[in-house]
């Protein structure tokens, strides 16, 4: 959408009342009509960064907040033009479903006849339709987030602020929304900053990610780039589950491991070489260039995680496909492909990334 | 984009199973009472004490209130609004005690919420005196009226000083106002500052971001949540100035307020038949306004009634 504003902040830090430095100083941009996901741990100044944005916070001196060309550092949230989504829905208990969907609109002064039909529009787009006469504690989790989102949206914010809006559902109607959020987002078009520490919501929705590690942005980029080229054990870590391989020596572009080598000229030097559980092949034990025992298997339904010992330190995590059945103890081969392997401070995986090593 | 909701719908039934669970344990609770004739022996004690100090005199007193009044010859209770001066007495008590409690949840309820959001160095200290009058009897209290409005007053002092007449109000009705609400403002602040905490603050928040200003988010959020807490701790109020007896006493206002009207009746005249009237007509009003508090503290009828 043309309308969509990009949001700058410069160089914003929070510390609070207490001393405690909840946000160091950091730069971030979110381009116009772009979702961005702040994905971290509990604590790691996720809400901080999300409220400075939308003006529930200030910026310790220094710190400028910016709406496309405009500076709004001092202005108050109500002056912002922001839609906050929050995870405990923060739906007015006094009103019912359409008076709380109606309620930016009628300090914005409409007509009666624009409130009823943007509330009517917002509540198709959210499938709320049947509820409009409902009270809110009528209602259930999902149909409270639901409200919740049509309120923020029937106002047409410049920008939208979601925090962690679904860890209060159970999982498979955090699923729905999800996907839900995510195409009305797209539709939408208006710039938005979602927060959740659910790695597969922030891949799922972000155009953008930026991981953030005790009050800092560890890593910004795609969810793409933050999964493959991760910049850090520490995003490795956060963002799926990563095997850490010891190197005990290099020779001829391959790399001694424990249970056999690996081949990947790229990582010569590195103590440690990286690779995401689903990109180890199983193969047969004999031919394969590593090789090791099942310790444990846990079955998923579309696949099955492997905890095979391969002599190091700890068991290589391995996505088999679900159909095989390996027994305790049973041997196993498998290879990585050279492109898989990776190491934070070594060149990366592909080719336009080389820049950053 | 579609609706949900197999899972909603039985996340609804859900809640109805809970319903049922403990509708279940409730009924299981009084099998056990019914099973178990030791429990039965163990309320005695408490049976007793109710019959011989609540149930016996109150009912006498009621059936006293039905005997006709020796001055007027009427039923007492017909009298109590029938004979000027009882129902002057009722009728400006109801008014004394209504305004002091509308005028106290207004100013003590904004005192109290603005202690309650805002850090300040000596905040402890000034929550401290402001409810420390909770720790006064009556009588102290109109003590500390005559002290400020008194013959020798402060205001007295002050008035002689400036313009050579003496200025007071202890011993009418605006002194035994501000004697009420002395005892009220420190209730409102106590009761208005607890339910601050529990205030959701995310619900002002969305106000806000929804462009609510700091008079629509009061308006919208605030009030409404903090209105059970406002109501009930007025009806306290309310309840307290009906049966104040210290400081009317204390004051000795010419209007006699309707516990004067009880104790003159009694020891002056020896009127048991109507200080019964008036004390039952007194009893069943407060205890309608305190058990209207307790209801809506309870949280029986919640934020969204
Ligand atoms: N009002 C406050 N006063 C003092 N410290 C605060 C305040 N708000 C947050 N903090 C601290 O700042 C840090 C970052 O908090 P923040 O709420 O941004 O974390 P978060 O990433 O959103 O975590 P979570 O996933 O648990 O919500 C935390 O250590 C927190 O304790
Ligand atoms: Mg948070």
């Amino acid at each position: 959408m043309s309308s969509s504003i990009a949001i700058t902040l410069k160089q914003c830090g929070r510390t609070f009342a207490s001393g405690h430095t909840a946000l160091e100083p950091i730069d971030l941009r979110v381009e116009a009509g772009e979702t961005l996901v702040l994905l971290g741990p509990s604590g790691c100044g996720k809400t901080t960064t999300l409220r400075l944005i939308g003006g529930l916070e200030t910026p310790d001196p220094g710190g400028r907040v910016w709406f496309g060309e405009r500076d709004v550092t001092a202005l108050p949230i109500e002056k912002r033009d922001v839609g906050m989504v929050f995870q405990n829905y923060a739906l007015f208990p006094n009103m019912n479903v359409t008076d709380n969907i109606a309620y930016g609109l009628r300090i914005r002064r409409l007509s009666a006849g624009e409130v009823r039909r943007r509330v009517d529009e917002v509540m198709e787009m959210v499938g709320l339709h049947d509820f409009a006469r409902r009270g809110v504690d009528e209602l259930s989790g999902g149909q409270k987030q639901r409200v919740a989102l049509a309120r923020a949206i029937a106002v047409r914010p410049k920008v939208l602020l979601f925090d962690e809006p679904l860890s209060a559902l159970d999982a498979k109607l955090r699923d729905r929304l999800r996907l839900e959020i995510g195409t009305l987002l797209r539709r939408l078009g208006t710039t938005a900053v979602y927060v959740t520490h659910d790695q597969a919501e922030a891949m799922a929705l972000g155009d953008r990610v930026a991981v953030m590690e005790r009050g800092r942005i560890a890593q910004i980029g795609s969810p793409r780039e933050i999964y493959h080229q991760p910049h850090s054990a520490f995003v490795a870590d956060f963002i799926g589950s990563v095997n850490r391989i010891a190197i005990g020596g290099t020779r001829d572009g391959w790399l001694e491991v424990d249970g056999g080598r690996l081949f990947c000229p790229r990582l010569h030097g590195a103590d440690h070489a990286y690779c995401r559980p689903e990109d180890i092949e199983v193969g047969d034990p004999a031919s394969a260039p590593i090789s090791g025992r099942v310790v444990q298997s846990f079955f998923l339904g579309q696949s099955q995680r492997l905890l095979v010992d391969t002599g190091g330190d700890a068991p290589l995590q391995v996505e088999a496909p679900a159909r095989r059945q390996w027994r305790r103890g049973e041997a196993i081969g498998l290879s990585v492909a050279s492109d898989a392997l990776f190491h934070p401070h070594h060149p990366l995986t592909f080719g336009q990334a080389a820049a950053h090593g | 984009m579609s609706l949900t909701s197999h899972h909603e719908a039985r996340s609804l039934s859900g809640a109805a199973a809970d319903v049922t669970t403990k509708a279940a344990r409730r009924r299981s609770y009084l099998g056990t009472l019914r099973r178990q004739p030791a429990v039965l022996l163990a309320l005695v004690p408490a049976l007793t004490f109710f019959c011989a100090f609540w149930l016996l005199p109150f009912t006498r007193l009621v059936a006293m209130g039905m005997q006709p009044d020796k001055n007027s010859g009427m039923i007492a209770y017909w009298a109590v609004v029938a004979q000027p001066q009882y129902l002057y007495s009722l009728l400006w008590t109801l008014l004394v005690s209504i305004g002091v409690s509308l005028l106290a949840v207004a100013t003590a309820g904004v005192a109290g919420f603005f202690l309650a959001r805002n850090r300040f160095r000596g905040k402890a200290m000034l929550v401290a005196m402001l409810t420390f009058p909770l720790a006064f009897p009556g009588v102290v209290v109109g003590f500390l009226v005559i002290m400020l409005g008194g013959r020798q007053g402060a205001l007295a002092q002050f008035s002689m000083l400036l313009f050579g007449e003496r200025w007071m109000f202890a011993y009418s009705l605006a002194g035994l106002f501000v004697g009420y609400l002395y005892f009220s403002i420190p209730r409102v602040i106590t009761t208005v500052m607890a339910a601050c905490e529990k205030l959701d603050v995310s619900l002002e928040e969305a106000a806000r971001s929804l462009g609510a200003g700091t008079w629509r988010v009061t308006r919208d959020v605030i009030v409404p949540a903090l209105s059970p807490a406002l109501i009930s701790t007025g009806a306290i109020c309310f309840a307290t100035s009906m049966g104040a007896f210290g400081t009317a006493f204390t004051l000795g206002t010419r209007m006699s307020v309707l516990p004067l009207s009880i104790y003159s009746e009694f020891t002056n005249y020896a009127n048991f038949t109507m200080a019964a009237a008036l004390s039952v007509t007194l009893g069943v009003i407060t205890w309608i306004a305190l058990s209207f508090a307790r209801r809506l503290a309870g949280g029986s009828l919640g934020a969204s009634a």
